[in-house]
């Protein structure tokens, strides 16, 4: 009966939200109020009716109704309460309802919040965020419905999952259910899907918006962006904590030493990210200098395309096998969702390309301007590499019938170098003006952090002469840090000189009266501290692996582990585990009692590999327990990886959030005092 | 003559010197990590996106202690990932190769960079360029007196 009442706001939900489209297209040509109306009245309504229907699902999987196919696929009785609930995003007709109900959230945001200040791109607005939340809608109606039963056929083998009874079956609840993937059951992988379609479905907004700029032909004027301005961050931001949370998860529980796999999965997610980073800085051109506008919209359309991709990517399957595109519906039509989308927002773009003009012109290549351009190109650069890496297999296999694996060595050499470059102009390009930058301004900022950052990696250098490669790697990272720093710093004594604050109060006014700016240098020093983590990866990584009896140890990195004993228990959700007692030493004294150990569920079949970890900011030991003797329990298999760094990764992400928020405080009131704004404006080159 | 079987004796110790080195070679069992090096650069052909030395299933396994029989016989490491690219084709390569279609992989993100890279001079370029107002461009025109007098109403009205 519940199960009913969902299904039936889902169809209603995907009635309204096909009516409000074409409702608000049609008012929007045709410019009749009317109808826009009714279409937003209609739009507004879809999330209320997708919030009963996500709630109805929530409490099936909660109260464990294993009629419900989704039901008995993702919960069991086993389960915590709190798993219950979040299997609502445990599997693939669940998290499709999920995005689709986030969606709709932000419609209805942006519908209450911009009504009236966005009156004309409206119509639009609505019509494209609205066709977006009616395809998911569509697919969780007609594909991939949550709300489908159990059903058995006599005679028939297995059991068929359908929403209406087949003729003369009878309904079929199994007893228990077969529960969330136990490997998804870890705080990464459950805050990282709703993290991540939140930044999927957020990058959907500027999108909504720049379509609309470009049908209304409003789009030389920025309107579109500085309404959408926030949006992007904050889209922004949820998406690059997913990307930290999907880390974390795969550093934790997959068991292979490492954050980042350049899995097909796992870069899907990343060029959304990418190419909505380059969006995030070129909006800034559009604002400031009325520059780059058709960039603007490629790149927001190409953000848009390639969170559909993600979805697609992740939900379908494809890459794994192309077989596996055919196995479902959803494959050909998610595919031709994302063509007509793409193909249609482009074409709209070249039919409006002359109205699209340059307001500025630069005077020199060393200029704000120029590193915005060479940033951008860079961060396409990056997409189309792994783009062309994570499609390649396919490719391919379809036309030449060779199946080949692009592993992490070409994702690694390919864009190694580009990211170097990228982070070389994150260290010039703030201090650069616009338009022109003169020689010495420049020195001014950049001379006491490139001296410190010389020496630095000289020291450093020197201390870890085995590694020459990462010389180079370690002053750039520490020359952008310092860069940042010292810009803080001579803001700060600024203020000290000129108001007579103190450095703490004059750190926090500096904050809140450009914090745009210094927002974005907070993130910029985040972003150096998870380069730090992949600097650690790529250089200083160390790993050992070795069968050892009781009693004997095996050594890495100037540790030593010893093994003191293996016992096998039962946990209490399912599992068996076998667990590893060691010692870790580091030269005589021992530091930590690491307990690496194997879990095994027995309903799913499934093995967990969980690391023992000593964790410190300058390095981790994780100690995997890789195998141990069949007969008897007297040796052990581990494989210790010294991961130097690892720690800045996750820092440094919770830098990139905080200095998100600080970048999207609401501008609050100038301060008037002429002789600051004169001073401070001074020694801030390029503001 | 005694020259020559000194000589012949030296050559026979030298031989069975390093026939014993040899001998010795093959039968040191290699280290985990020796296997791992090269099973690093391998994908085995049912678990995607797994590399072959950190994999857990059984097939794996056992192509890692065939990896280690390899090295025990004497095999180089690239005859062994030969072997199984023999064996299984590309696929099960890390590092995709550079030649054949599939080096179509490595080229044209390189050919991307370049292209970009020349994109964005010519844009710069273009900006630089102080453009000229064409010569007979007509003057911008004079506002009307109507809509002097509807902005003057419509100021009137937000006050």
């Amino acid at each position: 009966m519940l199960a009913d009442i969902g299904l039936f706001a889902v169809v209603i939900a995907f009635l309204l939200a096909v009516y409000a489209t074409f409702a608000s297209f049609y008012g929007g040509r045709k410019e009749c109020p009317a109808w826009v109306e009714s279409a937003r009245n209609a739009a507004i309504l879809v999330f209320p009716l997708l919030t009963i229907s996500v709630v109805i699902l929530v409490y099936l999987l909660y109260t464990l109704d294993f009629s419900i196919a989704y039901v008995a696929d993702v919960s069991s009785q086993a389960m915590s309460p709190f798993l219950r609930v979040t299997a609502l995003w445990g599997g693939q007709q669940g998290s499709v309802l999920f995005w689709a109900w986030m969606m709709s959230g932000f419609v209805m945001v942006v519908l209450l919040r911009n009504w009236q200040r966005n009156r004309e791109l409206m119509p639009y607005v609505i019509a494209v965020s609205m066709l977006t939340t009616a395809f998911f809608i569509g697919l969780v109606v007609f594909i991939t419905n949550p709300f489908a039963r159990l059903w058995l056929v006599p005679g028939a083998q297995e059991l068929t999952i359908a929403i209406f009874p087949p003729a003369s079956a009878m309904p079929y609840v199994p007893k228990d259910g077969g529960g969330l993937n136990p490997l998804l059951r870890h705080f990464g992988m459950i805050g990282h899907p709703p993290t991540t379609y939140l930044g999927f479905t957020g990058f959907v907004i500027p999108f909504a918006f720049a379509i609309a700029a470009l049908i209304t032909r409003k789009v030389n004027d920025d309107e579109w962006i500085r309404a959408t301005r926030r949006w992007t961050l904050v889209a922004w931001i949820f998406l690059t904590i997913g990307l930290v949370l999907g880390g974390r998860w795969a550093y934790d529980v997959l068991g292979w030493g490492g954050f980042w796999g350049w899995d097909p999965v796992e870069n899907a997610m990343l060029m959304p990210w990418l190419t909505g980073t380059a969006f995030l800085h070129s909006v800034m051109m559009a604002e400031k200098r009325g520059m780059l506008k058709k960039w603007n919209i490629v790149l927001i359309i190409l953000t848009y395309s390639l969170s559909l991709f993600g979805t697609f990517i992740t939900r379908t399957g494809i890459i794994g096998s192309v077989h596996a595109f055919a196995k479902s519906a959803m494959g050909p039509v998610f595919f031709l969702f994302i063509g007509i989308t793409f193909l249609g927002s482009m074409s709209l773009l070249f039919s409006r390309w002359h109205l699209l003009k340059s307001e500025h012109e630069v005077e020199s290549f060393a200029s704000r301007e120029a590193a915005f351009l060479l940033q951008n190109m860079l961060f396409l650069a990056i997409t189309f590499a792994v783009f062309w890496g994570t499609v390649f297999p396919m490719i391919s296999e379809l036309i030449n019938g060779t199946k080949i694996t692009v592993g992490p060595p070409y994702f690694k050499m390919v864009t190694g170098p580009l990211f170097g470059a990228l982070v070389l102009l994150m260290s010039l390009a703030p201090f650069f003006a616009w338009r022109k930058q003169g020689v010495r301004s420049l020195m001014r900022a950049l001379l006491v952090p490139l001296i410190g950052s010389i020496i630095i990696s000289i020291i450093w250098g020197y201390l870890h002469r085995m590694h020459p490669n990462s010389i180079f790697a370690l002053w750039l990272a520490s020359f952008v840090t310092m860069a940042i720093l010292y810009e803080f710093w001579r803001g700060i004594r600024a203020r000290m000189a000129t108001r007579s604050e103190n450095p703490l109060l004059a750190l926090v006014n500096l904050l809140r009266r450009n914090h745009r700016r210094y927002g974005g240098y907070i993130i910029h020093l985040g972003v150096m501290m998870v380069a730090l983590g992949f600097i650690g990866e790529a250089y200083f990584k160390q790993e050992t692996q070795g069968t050892v009896g009781v009693g004997e140890s095996l050594a890495v990195g100037g540790y030593t582990l010893r093994f003191d004993g293996l016992r096998d228990y039962s946990g209490s959700d399912g599992r068996e585990i076998i667990e590893a007692s060691t010692s870790l030493f580091k030269g005589d004294q021992l530091i930590r009692v690491l307990q690496p150990r194997r879990d095994y569920f027995i309903v799913q079949e499934q093995p967990s590999t969980i690391p023992g970890v000593y964790s410190t900011p300058g390095k981790d030991v994780y100690v995997l327990l890789v195998g141990w003797g069949e007969n008897g329990i007297n040796n052990a298999t581990f494989k210790i990886y010294v991961n130097p760094l690892i720690n800045w990764v996750w820092i440094g992400a919770l830098f990139m959030v905080f200095g998100t928020l600080i970048a999207a405080l609401p501008s609050g009131r100038q301060e008037g005092s002429y002789a600051l704004k004169a001073v401070e404006l001074q020694p801030v080159p390029g503001d | 003559m005694k020259r020559k079987l000194i000589f012949i004796f030296l050559t026979q110790v030298a031989i069975l010197f390093f026939v014993s080195i040899v001998a010795y070679a093959q039968g040191k069992i290699p280290t985990d990590d020796e296997v791992n090096t090269i099973a690093k650069k391998l994908y085995c052909p049912v678990c995607p996106n797994t590399p072959l030395d950190v994999c857990e299933t059984k097939a794996c396994e056992d192509w890692r202690a065939q990896i280690r029989d390899q090295l025990t016989d004497g095999w180089s490491g690239q005859q062994i990932i030969d072997y199984f690219v023999a064996q299984y084709g590309e696929r099960v390569l890390a590092e995709p190769q550079r030649k054949g279609f599939t080096s179509l992989v490595w080229m044209l993100p390189v050919l991307a960079v370049a292209f970009g890279v020349v994109l964005v001079w010519q844009v710069l370029k273009n900006w630089r360029s102080v453009r000229q107002p064409p010569i007979d461009s007509p003057p911008p025109a004079p506002i009307s007196p109507e809509t002097l007098a509807r902005i003057e109403k419509e100021l009137q009205e937000m006050k």
